[in-house]
């Protein structure tokens, strides 16, 4: 019964799967006769090559996907430089500590985004205290507000996903051979030389995985950059959003998925997947 | 560095603990101590009401979800090299990192070609739930694979040589072992659902506004400071959740170890 129950539920699971990369995929649509269109086959089929070519004769969008890829490099590198100290002291505090500590992190994940992008604003706004430490510290005019710039978004997501650069990085610093450190530093080495030539090559993985876990999500980040950002602060998901919503334009919606997955989301899938088995081939030779 | 990091990630829901007992009509001013947003919130049936259907899908989806990831858990850490395991471990990731709009998007799109075909389902309480299914599903099979690699395969092979048929050796040796993940991957894929704004809002109809839905248009609006006590509510019911499911996880695993010396 095991076996039925296996053989019938991961078919269904490929399978609805499946149907879902081919919804992306093919916007080519049986979909798109629901709306505005009444064609035939062929007729989407032109539709859809139009969707690609307003992707490319359309300045916004391209602007909009350099936007994405800002918004979300840099974020991803906050994240990096904020992350790695925390989980390093997260692995090297004492056992129990080590416990609280890291469900002090999980804790924020398990909260509501929204929620906490929301609480952002608060602080953001004009008279928030990130806007009066950052005037104070002569970052911004004094009386003007981070909410509503690029800065804001790049707090809001690095704000967000913490939590998903944090917690690969200490599970793999968690397995590091501490001995081996200390076998650097009886060679002679300094401890920041331990460092860069020891535990940041070890730690690699956790970095990649860290990254990932942030870099491709931010890229298609909605709700931060509008709730956040300024009318500016367009991104492939907010343009995305808006012409699903707003313009009820579906194709072009799809194409702007399509063209996403494409250009970040594939390579990046892709990449992890060839460094995992090259991984798994090390750890077995 | 460490306590800086910390107080990032706290501060500003601690802010809006804080403001969430103001008696100022502003989120952001202090106008002395009061439950009045509490009180508010109480009787805001709109709230309310998308507050139960946001519990509702999050219940079943959940649910769903531990039964179906179980399944492809089991399936990616026991059978070995099966054929299209590849390609169900990688479908599985997708789904993960795949930003939401693109999940909300392509899911609509199946529902929608779905329901020309089969004249189902129709759009609302059921798209979302099935959504959220299929986007959960996938964190609680890392969840079960985590443990089951983990876990020994020995106790399942000496109760298969004892002649337990499979369906015996899973209810009565893998499910009790596995149970601890599957209480732990039954609450990420309900915090998930009932926090997903996107996705709920591709796949809603007419009259299925979730909570995150709700609050999202109340943002876009303005900060009212109601949202300020949902939230601290939210947040102090999430900590108790999770401080009680980790203190059992704990327990378990204390007595598991016992068990075993």
């Amino acid at each position: 019964m095991l076996w039925l129950a296996l053989f019938f539920c991961v078919p269904f699971l490929i399978v609805l799967k499946i149907s879902f990369a081919q919804a992306v995929f093919g916007q080519v649509p049986p979909y798109t006769p629901l709306l505005e269109t009444t064609a035939d086959g062929a007729t989407s089929l032109r539709l859809h090559i139009a969707n690609y070519a307003a992707l490319l004769a359309d300045p916004l969008y391209i602007a909009a996907y350099l936007k994405s890829l800002l918004f979300a490099s840099i974020s991803t590198l906050c994240c990096l430089l904020l992350g790695y100290p925390i989980a390093y002291g997260i692995t090297r505090a004492p056992r129990m500590l080590r416990l609280l500590l890291l469900v002090l992190v999980i804790l924020p994940f398990w909260t509501s985004s929204l929620l906490r992008t929301y609480a952002l604003i608060g602080l953001l706004r004009a008279n928030g205290i990130v806007s009066q430490a950052l005037a104070w510290l002569g970052v911004i005019e004094p009386g003007e507000a981070v909410l509503h710039t690029d800065l804001a978004v790049y707090i809001g997501i690095t704000y967000n996903y913490l939590p998903f650069m944090i917690l690969p990085l200490a599970a793999t610093l968690i397995r590091l051979d501490f001995t081996l450190l200390e076998a650097a530093a009886d060679l002679g080495a300094k401890p920041w030389q331990a460092f860069v030539r020891v535990t940041l090559p070890l730690s690699l993985p956790g970095i990649l995985a860290g990254t990932l876990l942030v870099f491709i999500p931010a890229v298609g980040e909605f709700v931060i950059p509008d709730v956040l950002g300024g009318p500016d602060a367009l991104t492939i998901g907010r343009v995305l959003w808006t012409e699903f919503f707003t313009n009820r334009d579906w194709p072009l919606s799809a194409a702007i998925a399509v063209a996403m997955l494409l250009l970040i989301v594939l390579p990046t899938l892709l990449f992890e997947y060839v460094e995992n088995r090259r991984v798994a081939r090390e750890a077995q030779s | 560095m460490m306590a800086l990091g910390y107080a990032f990630l706290y501060l500003p829901i601690v802010s809006v603990i804080v403001f969430s007992f103001s008696g100022s009509d502003r989120a952001t001013t202090w106008g002395g101590f009061s439950l009045q947003w509490y009180a508010a919130l109480a009787q805001n049936e709109q709230i309310l009401e998308a507050a139960r259907r946001s519990l509702t899908i999050a219940a079943i989806s959940a649910t769903a979800a531990v039964a179906l990831g179980t399944a492809s858990g089991l399936a990616l850490s026991r059978f070995g090299r099966f054929p299209g395991r590849g390609v169900l471990s990688l479908l599985n990731s997708a789904p993960m990192v795949m930003p939401d709009v693109m999940l909300g998007l392509s899911s609509l799109l199946l529902f929608v070609g779905l329901q020309q075909v089969f004249g189902w389902p129709e759009r609302g309480m059921t798209t979302i739930t099935l959504a959220h299914i299929t986007l959960t599903a996938c964190y609680v099979t890392v969840v079960v694979r985590s443990r089951m690699t983990s876990m020994d395969a020995s106790l399942e092979e000496a109760a298969m040589d004892l002649g337990a048929k499979p369906w015996r050796v899973f209810f009565v040796i893998t499910l009790p072992l596995i149970a601890p993940a599957l209480l732990a991957g039954w609450l990420l894929a309900f915090t998930l659902s009932l926090d997903d704004l996107v996705i709920a809002s591709f796949a809603s109809g007419p009259g299925s506004t979730t909570l995150p839905m709700l609050v999202y248009s109340k943002v876009k609006i303005g900060v009212t400071p109601e949202i300020n006590a949902l939230t601290t509510i939210i947040v102090i019911l999430v900590t108790i959740g999770v401080t009680v499911a980790g203190v059992l996880m704990h327990r378990r695993e204390r007595k598991l170890a016992r068990a075993g010396d």
